[in-house]
């Protein structure tokens, strides 16, 4: 998996996912989005359009990872997921957790 | 920190009678080391070959995907502990309109009977929970052996 970061005009730290975020390399996220948190960044999109699959454990990241942007008082968006990845976060009802948007630029346009 | 996994897996493929039958199944079997960071190759590995040289939508291989990193993810974490001695066995039965994937690792088992079928709604915001959960509704039949360290998933391949 490779992580890849761009800072928006309007200040949204965006975070491309570049592979499968699984089991093997959640931890890798996890670490990044910390770090930038301790940076002082607070309002995140990530953006999963290069990802085909995220199993239970990656889930289980993503939402360690958006109670601790909120803790901090910021907010974690998502964007790209492909039809099976929107199906399996409808299955887990983290739809009603997270908002998803289908590009980054319509996620951006919600900050 | 572990150390990375460096060694490729290797897939051993048989073709073998089926009992009773004039045909013959495709059977692959994989030996996967209990390393987490072992299991997206072994899933990469497995799905390339039971998914090639037969239509099969994209559904169904994000289906195989997530049953088997979840299914390998359990017998690696919960079952073998990480225990670097222990190994988990893949075997998968290639037939024409199916897959039958058996994961098996070497650790007690557990009482699959107990697990919820459903998601507690109260536990939304939990980071775990989700990964039987998850393989259910992946694959159209799952199975399990007596002793619960023995995951047996069907998945049709339309």
């Amino acid at each position: 998996m490779g992580l890849s970061d761009t800072k928006s005009a309007n200040g949204v730290m965006v975070v491309r996912v570049e592979g499968q975020l699984v089991v093997g390399n959640r931890n890798e996220l996890k670490e990044h989005l910390h770090r930038l948190l301790e940076k002082g960044e607070r309002r995140f999109l990530i953006d999963f359009a290069q990802t085909g699959y995220i199993d239970s454990s990656g889930l289980g990241a993503l939402v360690l990872l958006g109670r601790k942007v909120r803790e901090e008082g910021g907010d974690l968006r998502l964007s790209g997921l492909n039809e099976d990845l929107r199906s399996l976060f409808e299955l887990t009802k983290l739809d009603t957790l997270f908002a998803i948007s289908e590009t980054p630029d319509q996620a951006l346009a919600t900050f | 920190m572990t150390a990375p996994h460096t060694h490729p897996l290797r897939l051993c493929v048989r073709r073998t009678p089926v009992p009773g039958e004039m045909r013959v199944v495709q059977r692959v079997a994989l030996k996967v080391p209990s390393k987490v960071d072992c299991i997206e190759e072994a899933v990469a590995v497995l799905t390339r070959h039971c998914l090639s040289g037969a239509e099969a939508s994209s559904r169904v291989q994000f289906r195989l995907q997530v049953a088997l990193s979840d299914a390998l993810a359990n017998a690696i974490v919960r079952g073998n502990r990480e225990d670097a001695d222990k190994q988990v066995y893949v075997q998968v039965d290639l037939h024409p309109d199916a897959v039958n994937i058996h994961v098996t690792d070497e650790g007690d088992g557990f009482d699959h009977a107990s697990a919820a079928e459903t998601l507690d709604p109260g536990s939304l915001d939990s980071p775990s929970g989700r990964g039987l959960f998850l393989i259910r509704h992946m694959v159209d039949d799952v199975h399990f052996n007596t002793q619960g360290n023995s995951i047996c998933m069907t998945l049709r391949r339309r």
